[in-house]
């Protein structure tokens, strides 16, 4: 098992026929992922190396019965391909794109939650991986053996370096969700740690998250009251300054909140242990799993 | 992006919201001639990115030619938070009867714009939000359905506002909210929002911010990001498409993705050391933009060292470590580098920059190895300067 998707998953990417879209399109069907269309409005009835491309997402999914959404959509018109997608009936939906106005991400949120059967990961994310079944996204599969850690994480590279720090301690990944660096994300930590409660494969879980919001606080009090599986946090911008955005849009510390050391202080006080560096979560995990701990035990 | 209180006032004034008749001043001159033709009394006004510049002089009430001289040029020569006053805007003074507070909040738990209201304005907002949250009234608007009247006056009995005044607070809260909308802010927040004598309500100060994202649908309001308290390489940075931060302290620092970059940051704390800068050079950086990204890092004279932190996803270590040879052809820097390469083509990369043989360049394997060495040798330099 894994969560989100798995090799079943039936993935058309939107902007195929893009650079960015047609190199990771291929590039994970060659991992094993089972991509079986594309959408480019216009270029319907093309291929890309054998994938068909349709115009609208209500083709692609009649035709293929594709289940899962990638976009590589430009921020300008990634708002209206999500809500495409969604209105198609795909059931997840993974937007890579990164700057699409946050007036975009409210009203796309508003309909979602009148969609109540589609889950929405990023915007702004580098996608889900469930190594040696399905990668749905841009994260270097090279990088990431299947196993028992689940990951979840706002920031791309922080995810590769904690897995990378995983891996050379021998640990290998259920599947790993990057959920975005936007203030808006589609979903969020608590949304991910209730798939991974419930995930046979995942016997431990680590978050990374970062200043501003309170998705870290929300999630702290989710591990207190709902998980049961060890979890590992790190949280990144110690030494951001009050007021600056520290490059995420997401990521501000304003009026005293959503600072890392009440982020940090919060999970510890709902259960997690928070390792300081991504060297020391990785020691954690490491040494809470050959210890037993969570191995199965509840 | 913040706007300064002027201009948040014109843009809330292209939106119905009554604003008080002003101008902006670059010099003594200026603002003395401006006074003058608004007549007194008249407010002179430090125009900086920062709160509480009022409670720190900032703001002063002329009453005559010779208060407005003796205002302008006190103001100019303030620095508030480390912020010069480079702007006055110089209103017309107006008769206070009430100082009420509104505000339009981008609320990411909810996910929905939050308008609140208070009869209890002014500046110990903060104050009265801490002790007496109820007398600020405040409700959540669902975006696909847009501000209705019923929300005005939900909010307006909510924070019991007086009678006579309901009617126009619904529409100035309606305006507000028009043009959160329109103008795509993430905050706009008056306060205070003044009843004057005349039981009109007006726009006293004005904060409010817009998404940077959105401004390519906004031509009108891009020069509004031409700030001219801006850090010099805060500017150039923006001007090269790179996300840059400036810090306090002496080690220069450059990663791939935000997250990871902050990390660095705390990292080289952990070991010690002060952090000058954030800089993230983004996914997929070809070699010229590393190159550009040290020229930023570099042209901070505080810097003693850099460390290069890269775990390649789409960004490949061969392409960063091309533009760090690339760089120190160009730029000669005479600070040493230390760098950690990861991820995709790390061996080649790492081979590259042997190959090169670069002065004052140090290889490491690990982010907490390197960060180590880059505290060592910035101290070290600074042994050396004394």
């Amino acid at each position: 098992m894994s969560i989100l998707i798995d090799e079943r998953t039936r993935v058309c990417v939107a902007g195929i026929t893009g650079r960015e879209g047609r190199f990771h399109a291929l590039n994970n069907r060659r991992y094993g992922t089972n991509v079986v269309a594309g959408v480019t409005p216009g270029k319907g009835g093309q291929d890309v190396e054998g994938v068909p491309v349709f115009d609208t997402f209500a083709e692609a999914v009649a035709q293929t019965g594709a289940d899962a959404a990638l976009l590589f959509v430009p921020a300008r018109f990634a708002a209206d391909s999500i809500l495409e997608a969604a209105e198609a009936g795909v059931a997840l939906i993974v937007a890579i794109s990164e700057g699409i106005p946050a007036h975009d991400e409210l009203r796309v949120m508003a309909q979602l939650r009148r969609r109540p059967g589609v889950r929405l990961i990023g915007p702004n994310c580098p996608g889900v991986l469930s190594p040696g079944k399905a990668n749905v996204g841009i994260i270097p599969a090279a990088f990431f053996r299947p196993g028992s850690v689940g990951v979840v994480s706002r920031s791309g590279t922080l995810t590769y370096q904690i897995g990378g720090e995983l891996a050379r301690r021998g640990l290998g990944n259920s599947t790993i969700v990057g959920i975005g660096g936007d203030p808006i994300p589609g979903s969020s930590f608590v949304d991910i740690l209730a798939l991974f409660e419930e995930d046979p494969q995942t016997e431990l879980i680590v978050m990374a998250g970062e200043i501003g919001g309170d998705a870290e606080e929300r999630a702290a009090q989710f591990i207190a009251e709902h998980v049961s599986k060890p979890v590992v946090a790190y949280i990144a911008g110690f030494t951001a300054p009050p007021g600056k955005t520290m490059g995420h849009a997401g990521a501000i510390v304003s009026g005293g909140s959503g600072g890392a050391e009440a982020k940090a202080r919060a999970l510890e006080e709902g259960g997690a242990r928070v390792g300081r560096t991504p060297t020391e979560v990785a020691e954690l995990a490491a040494g809470m799993l050959a210890a037993g701990v969570g191995g199965g035990a509840r | 992006m913040d706007l300064l209180e002027y201009q948040g006032k014109q843009l809330l004034a292209r939106h119905g919201v009554v604003v008080p008749d002003g101008g902006v001043a670059e010099s003594v001159a200026e603002a003395v001639a401006l006074a003058d033709q608004l007549g007194y009394p008249c407010a002179v006004k430090a125009q900086v990115r920062i709160g509480g510049r009022g409670k720190l002089g900032g703001v002063r009430i002329a009453h005559s030619h010779a208060e407005a001289r003796a205002h302008a040029s006190a103001i100019l020569a303030m620095e508030i938070r480390g912020l010069p006053v480079r702007q006055l805007w110089i209103e017309r003074a107006s008769q206070i009867a009430a100082e009420y507070y509104a505000s339009i909040v981008f609320d990411r738990s909810a996910q929905a714009p939050r308008v609140m209201l208070s009869t209890r304005g002014g500046v110990d907002i903060e104050a009265v939000a801490a002790a007496e949250p109820e007398a600020i009234a405040s409700l959540h608007v669902d975006p696909l359905l847009g501000f209705q009247p019923f929300h005005g006056r939900l909010l307006a009995f909510g924070a019991r506002v007086e009678r006579d005044l309901v009617g126009s607070v619904v529409q100035t809260l309606s305006r507000l909210y028009d043009a959160f909308i329109a103008e795509e802010a993430t905050l706009v927040e008056v306060n205070p929002l003044i009843v004057t004598s005349g039981r009109e309500l007006v726009a006293l100060d004005a904060k409010v911010t817009l998404d940077d994202s959105a401004l390519y649908r906004h031509p009108d309001n891009a020069p509004l990001a031409e700030a001219l308290d801006e850090d010099r390489q805060e500017r150039m940075a923006r001007q090269r498409g790179l996300t840059y931060v400036k810090l306090e302290g002496d080690i220069g620092i450059l990663g791939n993705g935000a997250g990871l970059v902050m990390s660095t940051l705390d990292v080289v704390a952990q070991a010690g050391g002060r952090p000058a800068n954030f800089l993230d050079a983004g996914g997929g950086s070809k070699a010229d933009a590393i190159a550009t990204a040290v020229e930023v890092i570099l042209s901070d004279e505080k810097v003693r060292a850099v460390l290069f932190n890269i775990f390649g996803g789409i960004t490949r270590c061969d392409e960063v470590a091309r533009g760090l040879i690339e760089a120190f052809e160009r730029l000669r820097p005479r600070v040493p580098f230390v760098v950690r390469l990861d991820g995709t083509n790390d061996e080649e990369g790492r081979r590259l920059l042997a190959d090169a043989g670069l002065d004052g360049l140090y290889v490491e394997a690990t982010m907490d190895a390197a960060a180590r060495r880059v505290v060592e040798l910035a101290a070290g330099r600074m042994e050396l300067a004394r």
